[in-house]
């Protein structure tokens, strides 16, 4: 019973921050693209007069989505058409589950592990639940009942289930040196130093696998340089015929994949919630000095730690999606069955043998 | 004979030169040309790492000056090129042709004398003018109406041009013309007539136009 009610608070506490986040995500897309062009960006909603640098903006948003018309077009297959955003909304809030946001907390007698679900295949799962979120665009194209939603939905399906691909490739060399599926055991090596002083991070480990992760898993995003399924401005996407809260659910499960993006690369290769030289009882350094804390501040360290990471990550894809032009369709999937799929498969040999040479 | 008239040679003794585009001091182009890539834009990165850090440097450094900004400091830096309007205008020019004004005489009046100079001229036909006479007998005549109608106006200056008085000009530098009602925007003679109180700024004591009607 306790522990039920101690999944549902955590469940809770994840899906209003991941909501709310992406709530603030739209601000911040707003915010930062402005601000690197030169502008300001969006300031003028207020309530009673309070501006707060455009933070109600979400807010006016949301309302604008909800009194929209909620338009289905006349032949297209109304189930579908409705599921669609769902099944798109959906995978993008459940891959969380098994992102582990903390070691563990401790009340008294009361050992939480900060993750909602310990799945020792935590990694497949995130890749099945990523290969779900294809189903959400098809359908959007497919049911709509129009030539351009459907050539759109096509488009995504096809650059979504290449990059799933190179997805799963790229982080094989990653499995191979933690040898663990388990995020949280993949988080808790990261803990440990490498020479003494550097962080057994995924990305001192395996930088060509970032490097080949990090464009693939924005691809699966569908978010601009790969942008070809939605392409709003001028090749027409899979929710064309979508308007008020249903295309605002697909438009919200934009932002929480970029948090959930954000949260995996940080947790695969960044250390997760780790702070270099935290350890279970406290700091200790690598150049002697010990610093003991309670469990409390250990676990708000690393919470603060890992909001960090996800927020540079959040940063770093909105700046990419406002520097970079679009690829054109062939050079898109050129990109990933001559380009990074190779480089994977590369990568997974380089791996294997420099395994082998340091573990016989 | 050598003739001094190109066309005549042109016809009957000089071939005309045929340019030879390959021998061109500038590529002569025909279409896009395609740019090739060295390996070290191949790899992509780096030149994608080069894109980031321009933007992210206009990022940084635009949000230190916001910083800086909300401390009170560094205010002759902008942090945005952009102007906040309704609070902050973009600076006009002086010879900005804005709104047109009636301009008076010492006394008050208006200088018009209805000479109808600008109505002709008019190429949208936007003034309308009634002639009136003038109850001073040394004074010819004067306009019992003079109206604009400002969504016809296209700015062009002409009746200021024409004006042999000086009655009329553009100077108000008032460029924000809006109303809810199409009526309201003819604008008649004791508005036009009307101080206005600064560059780009209405009358003072503006009253609703539909009052002055």
């Amino acid at each position: 019973m306790l522990e039920t009610i101690i999944i549902l608070i955590k469940v809770w506490a994840v899906l209003i921050a991941l909501v709310s986040g992406a709530a603030i995500m739209t601000w911040v897309e707003r915010k930062e693209s402005a601000v690197m062009q030169d502008r300001l960006g969006a300031n003028r909603a207020d309530i009673l007069g309070f501006r707060v640098i455009g933070l109600f903006q979400p807010l006016a948003d949301g309302l604008k989505m909800f009194f929209k018309e909620d338009f289905i077009p006349d032949r297209a297959d109304k189930f579908l058409h409705t599921l669609a955003p769902i099944l798109a909304f959906f995978p993008a809030l459940v891959t969380f589950a098994v992102i582990p946001f903390g070691d563990v907390l401790k009340i008294g007698d009361l050992v939480i592990p900060l993750q909602i679900a310990k799945l020792n295949i935590g990694y497949l799962y995130l890749l099945a639940f990523g290969g779900l979120a294809v189903y959400g665009t098809v359908l959007a194209g497919y049911s709509s009942n129009n030539k351009y939603s459907l050539l759109g939905g096509l488009r995504a399906a096809a650059q979504m289930i290449s990059y799933e691909v190179c997805l799963g490739l790229t982080l094989i060399g990653l499995i191979m040196v933690y040898s663990t599926l388990q995020l949280d055991k993949i988080v808790q090596q990261q803990g440990e130093l490498l020479f003494g002083f550097l962080p057994v991070w995924g990305i001192f480990l395996q930088p060509l696998g970032f490097l080949l992760f990090f464009p693939a898993a924005i691809a699966e995003t569908k978010r601009v340089p790969f942008d070809l399924p939605e392409g709003e401005s001028e090749i027409i996407g899979y929710y064309t015929e979508y308007s008020g809260m249903r295309f605002g659910l697909f438009y919200f499960a934009e932002f929480v994949e970029i948090i959930v993006l954000a949260a995996l690369v940080s947790t695969l290769f960044f250390g997760g919630y780790q702070v270099p030289y935290l350890y279970a009882d406290g700091f200790s350094f690598p150049w002697g000095g010990h610093w003991v804390l309670p469990n409390l501040i250990i676990v708000l360290l690393q919470l603060a730690s890992f909001g960090l990471k996800i927020a540079f990550f959040c940063w770093l894809q909105v700046l990419i999606r406002w520097t970079l032009p679009r690829f054109r369709y062939d050079q898109l999937m050129r990109l990933c069955w001559v380009g990074i799929l190779p480089l994977a498969i590369l990568n997974i040999l380089l791996t294997g043998l420099i395994l082998l040479l340091i573990k016989p | 004979m050598v003739s001094a008239c190109p066309f005549f040679e042109n016809q009957y003794s000089i071939k005309m030169p045929t340019i030879d585009y390959k021998k061109l001091s500038v590529p002569y182009q025909t279409s896009v040309q395609k740019v090739e890539m060295g390996l070290w834009e191949k790899l992509y990165y780096p030149e994608v790492t080069r894109g980031l850090l321009i933007t992210s440097g206009h990022f940084v450094r635009n949000m230190m000056i916001h910083a800086a900004h909300m401390f009170g400091l560094a205010k002759n830096q902008r942090g945005a090129v952009t102007y906040q309007y309704p609070e902050e205008r973009r600076p006009i020019h002086r010879r900005l042709r804005g709104r047109h004004r009636l301009t008076k005489k010492p006394d008050g009046s208006e200088r018009c004398t209805a000479c109808l100079l600008c109505e002709t001229v008019c190429p949208t036909h936007c003034i309308y003018i009634v002639p009136e006479e003038h109850p001073d007998p040394t004074v010819e005549k004067h306009p019992r109406q003079y109206e604009i109608d400002i969504l016809r106006c296209c700015f062009c200056g002409y009746c200021v041009e024409a004006c042999p008085c000086d009655a009329i000009r553009m100077d108000t530098q008032v460029q924000e013309l809006s109303n809810w009602d199409r009526t309201r925007m003819v604008y008649n003679k004791e508005y036009l007539m009307r101080d206005v109180a600064g560059p780009g700024a209405p009358p003072k004591d503006d009253p609703p136009i539909w009052w002055l009607k």
